[in-house]
């Protein structure tokens, strides 16, 4: 009797043991992953004769380090051209990507599945075989220094793995719930519209989540094709100033902070559509 | 043929047969302008002396021979990226793997430490780069002050030819492994509990489990991810671009980033438009090699029926 309770203790005390070890190794890399974000906050908040020490808590708070930003890079004018590219990116996605997955998850004609495939097939297209013919296109367009060449091509299709994603969540809706809106003689437009549309809110959520943090980030394609300063976006324009020989690291970080706001703000509204996207998409890159 | 003929006789059939094809008419212009024709005139261009100002000029295979033979930055360029991938794949796999068997124990706050571990994933591109360049910074950075107060004189990082791409490395673990985790937690979850009690029951310990069933059961996870990660690798280019621009000594002057300066700097559209077709070969090549081989480890349930 006394043998088995010793033993059961021993579990016990090995068990807990474990657990111990176990949390301070989950803590040890929860503090390498989230010290370089107190990092930029403590930095974006120093004087810049106090960045180059290691204090976490500077004498002085300098909030001066944001405004400065207004003045090294043109925020306002990028900031505007970041939220209409991204917005107008979304609004382009969403419907496109939505109505043409519309078509194979919830429409049946001849050599739907074979067109399927292709446009699978389609995500292979490597980026950097087709950027220069398109920015040669766009420049006898004469679309360059302007957003289209960011946004048009948004409103059409809106990406195969947006597509795919969509008639994947399409293909659950159930077919008697169509075929009833057509006996009642709905056209498909508006069943597309009032009906699906509606209930695939949360793979909308997700789409619109890739899409946002595709656009706000982008920086090959501004690179290409906003050269003219006064048209940047502001990831251009970050990492101009950071590509300088001596940025002052408090202004970068400011910035840095700046257009991190919006994606932390929906990370943390929209958590479990954010890592729906990430975990699906992959697409970090 | 038949279904076709069928979809057109019965009017409701047809009715839907109609909104199908001009429902997926956007994706279909969006791909003929923007997908099909760039891969043709791309094709072209790569056979061609190109400077945009200039209309093409057609010389045969010249720029694919020069590239090969006549180009010792081109090859500075495969060899980076190359070693880049060889590292930063294994690492970021391996990596994310461990974080993912980390946090599958049933701690409590166990979904916190997985928040945590994520919030990295959502800074990309250019924010992870500058963020970064400052961490990294030889005098003043996070790192290298953490070092120092150790006693430890920190490397150069980006500064230092040899540290610059295990630098680039580091930060991609940093801003990779939580998505990546999460993905592995997922495969890692989908084990069925009963087949570790088995083994239990014969009395192998933990490496035994992971060995025997948790790795072959994932694997197929794995193998998919290699793959992403290694195009993903192989298109390196905002870092480059951003933290270092190809230095020190051209150590992290990876393919794409060469291929940015031909095009975009040096105006030379056909050299850049060859040099695309010959990174798309290369990475095919890879893939390739990766399906063949997965033969070996990827383990599919059900295959054993066959």
């Amino acid at each position: 009797m006394k043998v088995k309770e010793q033993s059961n203790k021993n579990v016990m005390n090995k068990k807990r043991i474990k657990n111990i070890l176990i949390f301070s190794l989950l803590t040890i890399v929860a503090v390498m992953f989230i010290i370089p974000f107190l990092w930029i906050l403590s930095t974006s908040l120093k004087p810049e004769s106090a960045v180059f020490s290691l204090q976490w808590f500077p004498e002085t708070w300098k909030f001066d380090n944001y405004l400065k930003v207004f003045e090294k890079i043109p925020f306002l004018p990028y900031l505007k051209n970041s939220v209409v590219i991204s917005l107008l990116t979304i609004i382009g996605t969403v419907l496109s990507s939505s109505i043409v997955a519309y078509a194979f998850g919830c429409l049946e004609w001849p050599g739907r599945n074979t067109i399927f495939i292709f446009i699978i097939a389609t995500m292979m297209l490597p980026l950097q075989v087709i950027m220069i013919p398109l920015f040669i296109m766009f420049k006898e367009l004469g679309w360059l220094n302007t957003i289209k060449p960011l946004t048009i091509p948004a409103f059409f299709g809106g990406g195969a793995f947006n597509i795919f994603l969509l008639r994947q969540f399409f293909l659950s809706i159930p077919k008697s719930l169509l075929d009833a809106a057509r006996i009642d003689g709905c056209s498909e437009l508006r069943i597309y519209w009032s009906i699906v549309l509606p209930l695939a809110k949360p793979a909308l959520a997700t789409v619109a989540i890739i899409t946002f943090m595709f656009a706000w980030n982008d920086f090959l394609g501004p690179l290409i094709y906003l050269s003219e300063k006064a048209q940047g976006t502001l990831a251009l324009g970050i990492a101009q100033y950071a590509g300088q020989m001596n940025p002052e690291y408090s202004v970068l970080m400011a910035a840095s902070v700046l257009m991190m706001l919006p994606i932390i703000i929906i990370f943390f509204m929209f958590q479990k559509y954010f890592i729906q996207a990430f975990t699906m998409s992959g697409i970090k890159e | 043929m038949m279904t076709f003929i069928e979809h057109i006789k019965h009017p409701l059939k047809r009715r839907q047969a109609l909104a199908g094809y001009s429902f997926i008419s956007p994706w279909l212009i969006g791909f003929l302008v923007f997908g099909l024709y760039p891969i043709c005139m791309s094709v072209y261009y790569s056979l061609c002396k190109y400077d945009v100002l200039r209309i093409p000029q057609f010389i045969g295979f010249r720029n694919y021979s020069d590239l090969l033979f006549n180009d010792n930055y081109f090859w500075v360029s495969i060899w980076n990226t190359l070693f880049f991938t060889a590292l930063r794949v294994p690492l970021v796999i391996v990596g994310s793997l461990l974080l993912a068997v980390l946090v599958n124990n049933a701690i409590k706050g166990v979904k916190i430490f997985r928040t945590i571990y994520f919030i990295p994933s959502i800074i990309t591109g250019v924010i992870l780069s500058s963020l970064w360049l400052w961490m990294l910074n030889p005098q003043y950075g996070l790192i290298n002050s953490f070092l120092t107060y150790f006693g430890i004189d920190g490397p150069l990082w980006l500064n230092d030819p040899n540290w610059s791409k295990p630098s680039l490395i580091l930060m991609s673990i940093w801003s990779l492994g939580g998505g990546r985790m999460l993905v592995f937690l997922a495969a890692l979850q989908s084990v069925p509990q009963h087949l570790y009690e088995s083994v239990e029951l014969e009395g192998g310990n933990w490496w035994h489990k992971f060995k025997h069933i948790t790795l072959p059961l994932i694997s197929p996870v794995l193998f998919l991810w290699s793959i992403l990660e290694v195009i993903a690798s192989m298109q390196v280019f905002i870092e480059a671009y951003i933290m270092t621009k190809g230095g020190p000594l051209n150590s992290t002057l990876f393919y794409n980033l060469y291929l940015y300066n031909k095009a975009f700097d040096n105006f030379e559209m056909g050299y850049a438009s060859a040099m695309a077709w010959i990174l798309f070969v290369i990475t095919l090549i890879i893939t390739i090699i990766q399906f063949k081989g997965s033969k070996r480890w990827v383990y599919y349930e059900g295959e054993g029926a066959k």
